[in-house]
């Protein structure tokens, strides 16, 4: 049987100041575990109220402004506090000097402060949702955010600014240690695609983060100062913010779904107990994501006045984006192909990363497509597109990730068949959810809309239905996964039969994570010879 | 337009299905026939194959080449308004739609077109962004202060259709909706005839032009201190830093806001700026009796016979 080790990282200092003081990147995680769970919770409660209040025509749960102030903060709190730290900070911080066979991230003090500087964006965004919340969108579009708005912009936007930092600073860390901290033997073909993933999601994050951090400073300075960067009336230009703010945003789309692609690839190979189809497509198909991703940002901006060949190429640009994704998707279906394939949760939800993403990619072409584009934007269409992409994709990929990780987070199994229970309940309230938005928004219903036309009410409640079950089915994981901190069976250091070196060391892992600095002789996913075939 | 939109539309649930179908019923097939069998069984150690890969790269890039096109040749379509248009001018602002008519007809949140004709709206805002969204067309375009945008549309059938604001404006943005009407021929000159006592929206600009005294420097005859107005509407302007520009109404808005900004070769920047003093509705009249002065009778509308009171329900 499974013994539970005598020494790990979670039993070294019990103390709060052993938590909040920690340099160990395992213990980092959790802290941003924590912290992500709260924001997620809370970014969920402002969906839900909408949801209810979508459930009628008129919309006679909340008053206007509130309804503004619910998808601007569950906007602001998703994208900055929960998509783009989840996979990265939690599950990164946790397995990056895992998986090359180091003892820790190159700068695990840095790597604290990380955690802390999300802490303080945080409480500031926290500040603006207390004090009267903000009303310009999670998109903060000039000239009413700078003009016009009268709620608490300026926190909010000061909130985005902070934790900016902490991802650069965490990207930062995941460049330098891969570069430098990889156990002997382990190059850069030999590495996990996690981390190609995260490799790619760090120099975006490097590259990009600054441009929203300037330019949601420069919201700031107008509001403050009046200086008119947006104001026509003094020669600026309200279109400048939009390209602007898409030059980050669109790249932070990629942000947030290459890492859960890097957990896929684990997840397939894991589960089908064999390599990844075509490995170095896979790893390149990421990098060639982080490129295309900073040039696409246009198609944001196919209505809003843009030059019809600007409009052109960034069209193209976008249709090109589309393939390396299209790549991965056929990589990970051929990887079954042959696999002894073993339907566990993480493979459920794996399999269930793989249709939704596949539906929002191909939606995705709907929208790279002008003509239609003009018609779709800026409706429910988007929405629908978007969800699937992110919630669809990261957070699939990431409760995936977490399951697949878990007993080694934890050194503890949590209950297989309810942990199986949760994942298809996610799966179907999801697109109960949203699917039905996909068809109201080809209908025409606009976006952001808080009383809507009666004739698109049936699809509005099949909507709201779907989020109720999809929010119960959240809720799931968060009991049994804490549950089995305690109760959970011991999981042993490899309880899937993975290969990785995190599946080397115990569960849960000694502080200094190897005891002796592991030595690569091979490439990843390699399945020993098979004793015992299947029959196919 | 609206059925070439949905063909395209068609065309990619059809691409989207195949794909969407191939991918689920693979990774089905895959899970049932490849299933483990023996717990410690693995998988057969196949890494790769260039021919897939390649395949698999090219093939969809063929796709999207395809959807780029079609794409491309409606949008096209979409930013070019035939030669020979109903143009109506809109104003957007914090909650409502202003409509202005070129024979001085105005609306809120309401706007009668003729079927079968084509119509080119020219809309701006008064604060924030706003998008003219006519989904039933399949058109929309943000409504952008300081600068104008377009879309033209030909309603094939009367009827009325939902006119949304689709970019987020405020607090009311989701009252910010309204209908076109679309009225037969007959019935739109009825409709026609029943407003707009105060004559065409040209005429309202040229008793403008007089009153802010616009008229004691750009006089018919060249002699005045600014160019002469007459006939340059669509015609390039020659600046004075060698540029030609067209005189289109985006060109005419900048050169009554901030007249320095691109000053006409052979003439001195002595015009005061009207930033601030003109609304964004008294520009529009401005800038319809600018192009009166290009073509007398160029507005196939006919004329209104005679201005009756306004009609019920209609604010001014």
């Amino acid at each position: 049987m499974n013994v539970f080790p005598a020494h790990h990282y979670l039993n070294d200092g019990y103390g709060i100041k052993s938590w909040l003081l920690t340099r160990d990147h395992k213990r980092i995680a959790l802290l941003y575990l924590a912290a992500i769970t709260f924001f997620f919770f809370i970014g969920g409660a402002f969906a839900v109220v909408m949801r209810i209040d979508l459930a009628t025509p008129a919309g006679d749960l909340v008053s206007d402004d509130t309804y503004n102030e619910l998808f601007t903060m569950h906007g602001i709190v998703m994208v900055f506090f929960f998509l783009i730290p989840a996979i990265p900070a939690v599950l990164g911080n946790f397995l990056v000097p895992l998986m090359i066979g180091a003892k820790d991230l190159a700068f695990p003090k840095l790597n604290l402060l990380s955690w802390y500087i999300y802490i303080v964006g945080g409480f500031f965004t926290l500040h603006a949702i207390v004090t009267g919340g903000v009303d310009t969108g999670w998109t903060m579009y000039a000239p009413l955010s700078t003009q016009f708005s009268t709620t608490r912009v300026i926190p909010a936007a000061l909130g985005i600014f902070i934790t900016g930092f902490s991802s650069i600073l965490t990207a930062l860390n995941f460049i330098v240690t891969i570069h430098r901290m990889r156990a002997p033997g382990l190059s850069w073909f030999r590495l996990p695609l996690f981390l190609w993933a995260t490799y790619a999601t760090s120099v975006i994050t490097v590259l990009g983060t600054p441009v929203i951090a300037v330019t949601v400073l420069l919201v700031a300075a107008e509001r403050v100062f009046h200086f008119g960067f947006f104001n026509p009336a003094i020669g600026g230009d309200p279109v400048l913010f939009q390209h602007l703010f898409w030059f980050y945003s669109h790249p932070a789309v990629y942000i947030m779904v290459l890492p859960a692609m890097g957990v896929i690839s684990e997840l397939v190979a894991a589960f089908c107990r064999k390599p990844v189809f075509g490995y170095s497509f896979v790893a390149f198909a990421s990098l060639g994501i982080a490129v295309l991703g900073f040039l696409v940002w246009g198609h944001h901006l196919f209505v809003a006045g843009q030059s019809v060949y600007a409009s052109l190429i960034f069209s193209m640009l976008s249709f090109m984006v589309a393939i390396p994704s299209a790549v991965k998707v056929f990589n990970w279906t051929a990887t079954m192909y042959k696999g002894s394939i073993s339907w566990q949760t993480p493979l459920l939800y794996a399999g269930g990363f793989i249709g939704l993403f596949t539906i929002g990619g191909l939606t995705g072409l709907f929208l790279a497509a002008i003509g239609l584009d003009v018609h779709l934007t800026d409706t429910y269409f988007v929405v629908a597109h978007f969800h699937y992409i992110m919630v669809g994709g990261t957070i699939m990929g990431y409760l995936g990730g977490l399951h697949y990780w878990w007993p080694k987070i934890s050194g503890r199994l949590y209950p297989e068949g309810l942990a199986k229970v949760a994942a298809v309940i996610i799966f179907v309230g999801f697109n109960l959810t949203f699917f039905p938005q996909f068809i109201v928004g080809y209908l025409g219903m606009p976006r952001r809309y808080h009383a809507y036309p009666p004739e698109f009410q049936v699809l509005n409640v099949l909507s709201s239905a779907g989020a109720s079950i999809l929010g119960f089915g959240y809720l799931l994981p968060m009991v049994y996964l804490a549950w089995s901190l305690r109760y959970g069976k011991v999981a042993g250091s490899n309880p899937f039969g993975a290969t990785g070196l995190e599946w080397t060391t115990t569960s849960p892992p000694p502080t200094e994570n190897f005891a002796v600095t592991p030595i690569v002789t091979s490439g990843p996913y390699q399945y020993p010879s098979p004793g015992e075939k299947h029959v196919a | 337009m609206a059925g070439r939109v949905d063909a395209l539309y068609f065309f990619l649930l059809a691409v989207s299905g195949f794909f969407g179908l191939l991918i689920a019923g693979l990774v089905v097939y895959f899970a049932i026939k490849y299933r483990r069998r023996h717990p410690n069984a693995v998988g057969a150690q196949v890494a790769g194959g260039m021919m897939l890969e390649i395949g698999w790269t090219v093939l969809p890039f063929l796709i999207t080449l395809i959807i780029f096109f079609w794409g491309a040749n409606i949008y096209f379509a979409m930013s070019r308004p035939p030669d020979e248009t109903l143009n109506i001018y809109v104003v957007g602002k914090q909650w409502m739609w202003k409509i202005q008519h070129t024979d001085g007809t105005r609306e809120i949140n309401e706007l009668h077109v003729p079927v079968g004709r084509a119509v080119r709206l020219i809309m701006t805002s008064e604060d924030v962004l706003h998008d003219f969204s006519i989904p039933a067309f399949r058109v929309k375009a943000d409504v952008i202060p300081g600068r104008y945008t377009q879309i033209w549309f030909e309603a094939t059938k009367p009827g009325r259709y939902h006119l949304f604001c689709a970019e987020y404006c405020g607090t009311r943005h989701s009252g910010m909706t309204g209908q076109i009407v679309v009225m037969d021929a007959a019935d739109y000159q009825t409709w026609l005839s029943g407003g707009a006592p105060e004559g065409s929206l040209a005429s309202a600009g040229e008793k403008l032009f007089a009153e802010l005294a616009c008229n004691t420097c750009h006089r018919p005859d060249s002699r005045g201190r600014g160019p002469v107005l007459a006939g340059i509407f669509g015609r390039p302007v020659q600046l004075q830093n060698g540029e030609a520009v067209p005189a289109d109404e985006q060109y005419l808005r900048e050169s009554i806001l901030q007249p320095s900004a691109k000053v006409t070769a052979g003439y001195q920047p002595v015009m005061p700026a009207f930033q601030g003093i003109v609304t964004e509705e008294q520009l529009l009249a401005l800038i319809e009796y600018v192009k009166s002065l290009s073509t007398p009778q160029q507005q196939a509308l006919p004329a209104r016979p005679d201005p009756t009171a306004p009609r019920p329900g209609e604010t001014r």
